[in-house]
């Protein structure tokens, strides 16, 4: 077995040392009735690479890939270009086969990446502290409303109706779990500022921008409305790409700002792992569910980096932890802020400007398309769109031109009366071509 | 012939070559001092090269941003340099042995990484049609099904992002059967042992639960006794969650009993599986009575701990909490396999607990490591490693102070009682093991035992690496009970000193600043 380094010899003199017979001896705490006498039944044994290649590659051959062709799906996660040079930082054996940096001293690497990563997630967001990473925008969604309700000695949060409805799901269930009320809003394409009618008592309303269907909203006026009642502001964005020229959760006045870190160096990978933001102002930074790290000096009085204000997490508080999160996301947090570095403040912009520029052209196509109605008028990079035929047949028949044309409405908010209604994403991958094939595809399917 | 040595000293000079601490560049030989990206990068330079805009009109909507971020760029070259030199200030499984306790450092197989860079998995969209992703459900499916023979168990939820998670599906299920039993409000006592993980009793009140807390015996088991005591009124009781083996390294061997209890009382039984590798192949927890396991992948399966993390956090559960599992999930149709993604599908189900359908990335990863193992290879991994931990075990026996008599299982445990009146404690041994090149073990967990050290060396560990370990482990052992003052301050020689953890959290700094005086670039 190429993994196991123990020679017969090895063992049978291990053994010796030992003074046992047989490894058996070791398992003589097991019950006799659930000791197994060989390997589990009804599975294969060892093979070598070579096979386990040829299977899965032959797995992976049934899935169509993203870069195989037109593609324009979002809601929630983004096809981007990811420079060469992020891959290679990530597979270092040093960062990605180490532990959590609880050794300090033999943990440096990690630990200044992980301030680098705050320190940049910070100044994307506009906010004041950011924590290490969550497992991804869902959950750090879900713990940013437990957390509002701490805060607040609330029990109420409310839901906007653009919110992407895994993270409205999941955020439910912890809730729920928790004993916390939660309302949601009516899926709306553009109602983000319906949140407004509903701060009384509530310990936060949650809202989304750019939201699930692409629309972007300044909740400024959320926010006032909130704080006039005592309330939570919690703002969640999914296209971190967008921050680069969107108004950001500081700017607005949130209190807490949660997101999805996959566009910046995360690859979409059908869904995981992803790497969740989770920001806040600093007052409640002793609130925070998660990992932080924090700068301090060795005993040479030499800058270095440790995992800090840990008694709010769960190894030192137990139950009362102010989360049950240990293991995060961390090398996706790596390759976020590597990404990040490469591409710096104007690489960011000049890679939003090319994001929104494409969603613009995206959504010119389509509404030339005879029977298309484009529903977002202020949009970053996703759109939705209504025709008059049922969108999963749309997308089926859009398929059969090689075009992956988006998400159908339906998949999101099943019976909400959105049927027709497909939301669509245009990123820097998406060439002229590409939206061309779109349109086109798009047409025939309608005629 | 000899070699012209003249003006090449071969031996340290007379000041024993202790002039080169300080040097100009703040570098130590392959060791290179690396400022923060803040202070070597501008935000005018970038490693990204991308078309020119064609300068169409804004739809933002004016919902544009006000103050740039000022975000520093680097190019490729630098930020290359940038990584690679923080890489050099850690320590990892790739350059030796990490015995880090209960966190089952394995070799991590770079055919798994190979296997989920395929464009196949790497490159498909959650949301994009399922007739799309046929191979991506296959590999889940394929998955689930080893997960669930290997554990005998007849459901398993796939969604879990890491093994806190996994607990949560655990513990959510049980509340939705309680819930579903009418008995959600009167069940809200959980029995956890004090040796338990703290991700534990975290979990347990996530879900609304009140801890009740198990002592341990002194064999380090649960506290039969202790166990049944809680149980006279057992009205109030949803469950046990209980690691198995346990955080001391050993097994329960009560265990059926304790669930025969637990279930008696109308509770369910949770097994925290972080410690399966000690058992994969051996025995299956679906035959001692559990009810909820998560598998670490990032443990048992060798998915990367990348620096904390990505995990992934599969939860077997038994047929009485299979019905309450969360959505998404995937069901054969006529067309394939497809996902049940909505609540309204599956009524039963406790819900959705992330965006989704788990961390794919750790099954394509999991699934090439257990079809290479096998179930054979499966069975030797857990051999391999319980005896490398008794090896090591018996090894520093004379030396040291066992925790507890006889055998562990893949986790060797000692207490601090070898130290005492010596002045040194657990946390200089485990700062002495760095200057030795090794990570040190787990330090002061379990609760359970006094100043506890609980070494996990794997099966990864050829008998040389161990020997050599123990060599070293052993070293620091004779030097602590010889009281050597050198100890109290270790590591001198790792890429930092200790490093003053009081003053990181009582004025938490946790981004730079460009007005912080300390700012300047590591010396």
């Amino acid at each position: 077995m190429r993994y196991l380094p123990l020679t017969a010899d090895d063992r049978a003199e291990m053994m010796k040392t030992i003074g046992a017979k047989s490894v058996d001896d070791f398992y003589n705490d097991v019950p006799v009735s659930a000791r197994l006498k060989g390997p589990v039944p009804g599975l294969p044994n060892h093979v070598g690479e070579l096979e386990v290649e040829r299977h899965m590659t032959k797995l992976s051959k049934k899935n169509r890939a993203a870069s195989d062709g037109p593609f324009f799906v979002g809601c929630g996660a983004y096809k981007h270009h990811i420079p060469a040079s992020v891959d290679h930082i990530i597979q270092r054996s040093e960062f990605l086969t180490t532990y959590t940096p609880y050794q300090p001293e033999i943990a440096q690497g990690t630990l200044q990446t992980m301030f680098e990563f705050q320190t940049q997630v910070a100044a994307l967001t506009g906010m004041e502290v950011a924590n290490a990473s969550m497992y991804d925008g869902s959950t750090a969604c879900a713990e940013a409303a437990v957390m509002a309700c701490r805060v607040t000695k609330r029990n109420t949060v409310v839901l906007s109706g653009g919110l992407h409805p895994h993270y409205a799901d999941t955020t439910r269930t912890l809730c729920e779990a928790n004993g916390i009320k939660v309302i949601q809003l009516t899926p709306a394409v553009d109602g983000e500022l319906e949140l407004s009618k509903h701060v009384d008592d509530a310990a936060c309303v949650i809202g989304q921008t750019p939201n699930v269907f692409g629309t972007l909203t300044d909740l400024t006026p959320v926010a006032d409305a909130a704080h006039a009642k005592g309330a939570l502001l919690v703002t969640v964005f999914t296209e971190v790409v967008s921050l680069g020229l969107v108004k950001t959760p500081g700017e607005m006045g949130a209190d807490i700002a949660v997101g999805e870190g996959q566009s910046i160096g995360v690859p979409l990978g059908f869904g995981g792992p992803y790497v969740g933001l989770f920001t806040c102002k600093s007052k409640f930074m002793r609130q925070m569910p998660g990992r932080l790290c924090g700068e301090t000096v060795d005993a040479d009085g030499k800058r270095g980096f440790v995992l800090t204000l840990s008694t709010r997490e769960q190894h030192i508080r137990r139950d009362k932890a102010t989360s049950n999160i240990c293991t995060n996301s961390g090398l996706c947090m790596l390759a976020f802020t590597a990404h990040m570095t490469l591409l710096g403040d104007n690489g960011l912009t000049h890679l939003a400007t090319l994001n929104h520029e494409a969603a613009c052209d995206l959504a010119d196509a389509l509404a030339a398309v005879k029977g298309v109605k484009v529903l977002t008028t202020r949009y970053f990079n996703e759109i939705a769109f209504e025709t008059m035929k049922p969108a999963d047949q749309v997308l089926a028949a859009l398929e059969k031109h090689d075009v992956i044309g988006g998400v159908r409405a339906s998949r999101l908010f099943p019976g909400a009366g959105m049927d027709n209604v497909i939301v669509a994403a245009a990123t820097e991958c998406c060439t002229a071509a590409d939206i061309a094939a779109y349109a086109q595809a798009l047409a025939q399917v309608l005629a | 012939m000899t070699m012209n040595s003249t003006g090449r000293p071969t031996s340290i000079s007379a000041n024993g070559g202790s002039g080169t601490d300080v040097t100009v560049s703040g570098s130590k030989g392959l060791l290179q001092a690396e400022g923060l990206i803040f202070e070597i990068g501008s935000s005018d330079k970038t490693g990204v090269d991308l078309p020119k805009p064609k300068g169409t009109k804004s739809r933002l909507g004016g919902v544009t941003r006000g103050a740039p971020s000022g975000l520093p760029g680097l190019t490729e070259p630098e930020a290359v340099r940038h990584y690679v030199r923080l890489s050099q200030k850690n320590y990892a499984i790739d350059l030796g042995l990490f015995p880090l306790g209960s966190c089952t450092m394995k070799h991590n197989p770079r055919l798994n990484e190979k296997m989920a860079r395929l464009p196949g998995f790497a490159d498909v969209h959650p949301m994009q049609p399922q007739a799309t992703v046929q191979g991506a459900l296959e590999v889940i499916e394929e998955l689930a099904d080893w997960l669930m023979k290997l554990t005998n168990m007849p459901a398993v939820a796939m969604t879990p992002k890491a093994g806190a998670h996994g607990e949560l599906a655990g513990m959510l299920a049980i509340r939705a059967a309680l819930i579903a039993r009418g008995e959600g409000e009167k069940r809200k006592r959980v029995l956890v042992p004090v040796s338990a993980h703290g991700t534990n009793p975290a979990t347990a009140a996530q879900c609304g639960f009140i801890i009740d807390e198990i002592n341990a015996a002194a064999d380090g088991r649960v506290d039969l006794e202790d166990l049944k005591s809680k149980l006279v009124d057992s009205s109030d009781v949803a469950g046990i969650m209980l690691t198995n083996p346990n955080t001391c390294g050993l097994f329960e061997r009560d265990i059926k009993a304790i669930a025969d209890l637990i279930h008696a009382a109308g509770g369910y039984f949770y097994c925290d599986g972080a410690n399966f590798n000690a058992i994969v192949g051996r025995v299956r927890p679906g035959d001692l009575g559990v009810d909820a396991m998560h598998i670490n992948l990032h443990k048992t399966f060798s998915t990367p701990h990348g620096g904390g993390g990505p995990g992934s956090g599969p939860t077997v559960l038994s047929a009485a909490l299979a019905p309450y599992a969360p959505v998404p999930f995937i069901t054969k149709t006529a067309d394939g396999l497809r996902f049940v993604e909505h609540h309204s599908e599956a009524p039963d189900s406790f819900g959705r607990m992330c965006a989704f359908h788990g961390q794919m990335g750790m099954f394509t990863r999991a699934l090439a490591y257990i079809l290479s193992h096998g179930a054979d290879g499966l069975r030797q991994v857990a051999e391999d490693a319980v005896l490398n931990a008794n090896y090591i075990l018996a090894r520093l026996k004379p030396l040291m102070s066992p925790a507890f008599e006889g055998y562990c299982m893949h986790e060797a445990l000692f207490s601090d009682a070898f130290l005492k009146d010596t002045g040194v404690e657990t946390i200089d041994i485990a700062k002495g093991l760095i200057d030795e090149g090794y990570h040190p073990m787990t330090m002061y967990f379990p609760l359970v035992v006094h100043g506890a050290m609980l070494i996990e060396p794997t099966e990864t560990e050829s008998k040389a690496e161990l020997d050599r370990f123990c060599d070293a482990l052993a070293s620091i052992a004779r030097r602590a009970v010889q009281k050597d003052p050198s100890l109290k301050t270790a590591p001198h020689l790792a890429p930092a000193r200790r490093l003053d953890e009081t003053r990181a959290a009582r004025s938490p700094r946790l981004k730079w600043t460009p007005e912080t005086p300390t700012m300047k670039a590591a010396e």
